[in-house]
């Protein structure tokens, strides 16, 4: 059989000494890194790009994609620790997972992500494996009108996503694509928003909004509060191990994710992120046992579904990339970029010139997984002793490592200054009652949005209709539109009120 | 007319004057049209339906009522002030003065701004954290970050 003779190859590869060294390194390097805020996957390749250069294609290869996984792990963990998500895709994860930390669960919550991603992890590397030539077929039916409703459809899931009003989170995910319209426009190479700031022309870096939003606006809230009433974490840290309850809750929610994040990573365009929010939409709609915590409040179904589809999606995006040359976010630009610092052209001809470097990165992609886990189940113990340093010394420790990330983001103050703006704007928010999460998201789609809208309008001579006639894009509108209706509809209506309320 | 919702009422007025303003600045763009979208296309719709949205906002927190009228509370001034100054205070003195300048002056004010402030925790905490940042961001990172003042390097 093909797939078992290509997937021993690669094992074959991926198991020689050297190579399991370079995937421990990377892992291991890629975790440590994005265990600091605002440090993610991104920041961290770029940063050890250059150490690449010395190695064979092969061995560099798998490292980075150990720093991959390990960022992305390592981001997750701050998401849950101190609810500053180190990436965009684990924006969802802060959401439920702070919660829980706060309530003495962080060790239930860091083990769930880490499990729920090595399941997604083994899933999404057969499937790679097995289904990367059909995948790419369904990707090349995607035009620009498709692509436009699909994230459509993906910021409508964000919406069911904030608990409060639905139309302030419509309106935050408005301002959050107005906000990524600050930049250079694509098509024109006009400035626009930037006020004749250099900076500005490049846009407002997502860190500083992250950051400013919340970091240092969570720290100005929670010194505000009388300190009886403050947000700190509970001292009482329930075991460092998920219950039996918490496996039987959380693994249908793995299992979802899982497949949700497959089939959206490839995607091109930000798969591991819609699919981690669109995991979390869809727990939140599944029906819960009776007496779940609620979502929003620390519920480990919002931790594992969303973790397992963002780390099943980070997988499969390496589909585009490998077989298109198509990097599908910046992660894997920079994987392109090494490719071809390295000599190697990305596209579809890597599977058949370089076999071991395609099926090797593949099966290490599997043991990059595996080191994950055996590296950060021990260290979970590590993470939750950090919790309990009292909020006085931390917040402190959050700044200082806040600052330094928004600084080296470009090696300019520029950034901190912008994370300070920010600052104002997330304790704007904070006393308004307009949850920020949705604002992120918007952000980070907008330039991408606007370029498909665009693209799909000149294609079709200013004709809108193309967004409804073609039936691809028009089934993803409908999916929106119900999202909607069904979210307004009286009686959940007053059954989201019920639920939020309850976890009061 | 009595406002229901104070916060409702402030962030819909937030939307509106922020949509607006997004839409005002994007006609100095050029708008193009449908067939050829210019620069100032999307973000003149998007302003417009964030003003929209705002609106909606506004109109509910005048006659939908809520519990208490829900007021938006007092502003906690001096955090607010704290950890803002200090963060761009640290935009200034880092890559003048230096981390071992810069990191203890953001450590010392932060903390300032917490109700429970003692001189002697938040020097240590000053002095362990500049050591570990060093450790991990220009030892272990090997980042370009300046770690003294700029006039003695």
């Amino acid at each position: 059989m093909d797939l078992l003779s290509n997937l021993a190859l690669g094992f074959g590869v991926a198991f020689t000494v050297q190579n399991l060294l370079y995937a421990f390194g990377g892992a291991l390097l890629g975790t440590l890194i994005g265990v600091l805020p605002g440090l993610g996957p991104v920041a961290t390749i770029a940063m050890l790009l250059p150490s690449i250069y010395a190695l064979d294609a092969t061995p560099a290869l798998i490292m980075l994609a150990g720093i991959y996984y390990g960022a992305q792990y390592g981001g997750s963990t701050t998401a849950i620790l101190i609810n500053v998500p180190g990436e965009s895709s684990s924006v969802v994860t802060a959401i439920d997972g702070y919660q829980m930390a706060r309530q003495g669960r962080a060790g239930a919550a860091l083990a769930a992500a880490g499990l729920g991603s090595f399941f997604a992890g083994c899933v999404g590397t057969i499937i790679i494996a097995a289904f990367a030539p059909p995948l790419t077929e369904l990707a090349f039916k995607f035009g620009p009108a498709e692509y436009f409703s699909l994230m459509v459809l993906g910021l409508i899931g964000a919406v069911v996503l904030a608990s409060g009003s639905l139309v302030k989170a419509i309106a935050m995910i408005l301002l959050g694509l107005l906000l990524g319209q600050i930049n250079t426009d694509v098509i024109s190479g006009t400035p626009r928003y930037s006020f004749d700031i250099p900076e500005l022309t490049d846009g407002i870096g997502f860190v500083a909004i992250a950051m400013g939003v919340f970091g240092f606006g969570e720290i100005i809230a929670n010194l505000g509060k009388p300190a009886e009433h403050r947000e700190v974490f509970t001292k009482h840290v329930k075991g460092l191990w998920p219950t039996r309850q918490d496996f039987k809750d959380a693994f249908p929610a793995v299992l979802r994710g899982t497949s949700l994040g497959s089939i959206l990573g490839v995607l091109p365009g930000g798969g591991a992120l819609l699919a981690s929010f669109a995991a979390y939409t869809v727990e939140k709609k599944m029906r819960g046992r009776p007496g779940e915590v609620a979502f929003g409040k620390g519920n480990i179904r919002g931790v594992a579904g969303p973790e397992s589809a963002n780390n099943a999606g980070a997988q499969t995006s390496f589909i585009p990339m490998l077989t298109l040359g198509i990097p599908p976010n910046a992660v894997m630009a920079l994987m392109v970029g090494a490719m071809t610092i390295k000599g190697i052209q990305p596209g579809p001809q890597v599977m058949t010139s370089n076999p071991q470097l395609f099926w090797g990165l593949i099966a290490s992609m599997w043991v990059g997984n595996a080191m994950l886990v055996i590296l950060n189940l021990p260290l979970i113990g590590i993470w939750i002793k950090l919790l309990t340093v009292p909020y006085r010394f931390l917040f402190p420790a959050i700044m200082s490592f806040c600052c330094i990330g928004l600084y080296t983001l470009n090696n300019n103050a520029f950034d901190v200054y912008m994370g300070a703006g920010f600052a104002v704007v997330g304790y704007i928010f904070y006393k308004l009652s307009c949850e920020p999460a949705p604002l992120l998201l918007g952000f980070i789609l907008g330039p991408m949005m606007e370029e498909n809208l665009r693209r799909a309008l000149l294609l079709s001579r200013g004709d809108w209709s193309t967004f409804v006639t073609r039936p691809l894009s028009a089934g993803l509108l409908v999916a929106a539109a119900l999202m909607i209706v069904v979210v307004m509809l009286p009686s959940i209506q007053s059954k989201r009120d019920e639920a939020f309320q309850d976890a009061d | 007319m009595k406002i229901k919702s104070q916060r409702d009422f402030w962030s819909g007025l937030m939307f509106v004057a922020i949509g607006l303003g997004f839409a005002w600045g994007a006609t100095t763009y050029s708008f193009g049209s449908s067939a050829r979208p210019g620069p100032g296309y999307f973000p003149f719709g998007l302003g417009i339906l964030m003003a929209v949205l705002g609106g909606v906002v506004l109109f509910k927190a005048m006659t939908i009522e809520s519990e208490g009228g829900d007021p938006v509370g007092a502003f906690a001034w001096k955090p607010l002030s704290f950890i803002v100054g200090t963060v761009v205070v640290f935009g200034w003195t880092l890559p003048h003065l230096g981390m071992v300048v810069a990191l203890p002056i953001l450590v010392i004010v932060a903390a300032l701004a917490g109700d429970e402030f003692h001189w002697g925790e938040a020097i240590a905490n000053a002095v362990l954290l500049t050591l570990g940042c060093w450790l991990i961001f220009i030892v272990g990172l090997k980042l370009t970050i300046p770690l003294w003042p700029a006039f003695i390097g």
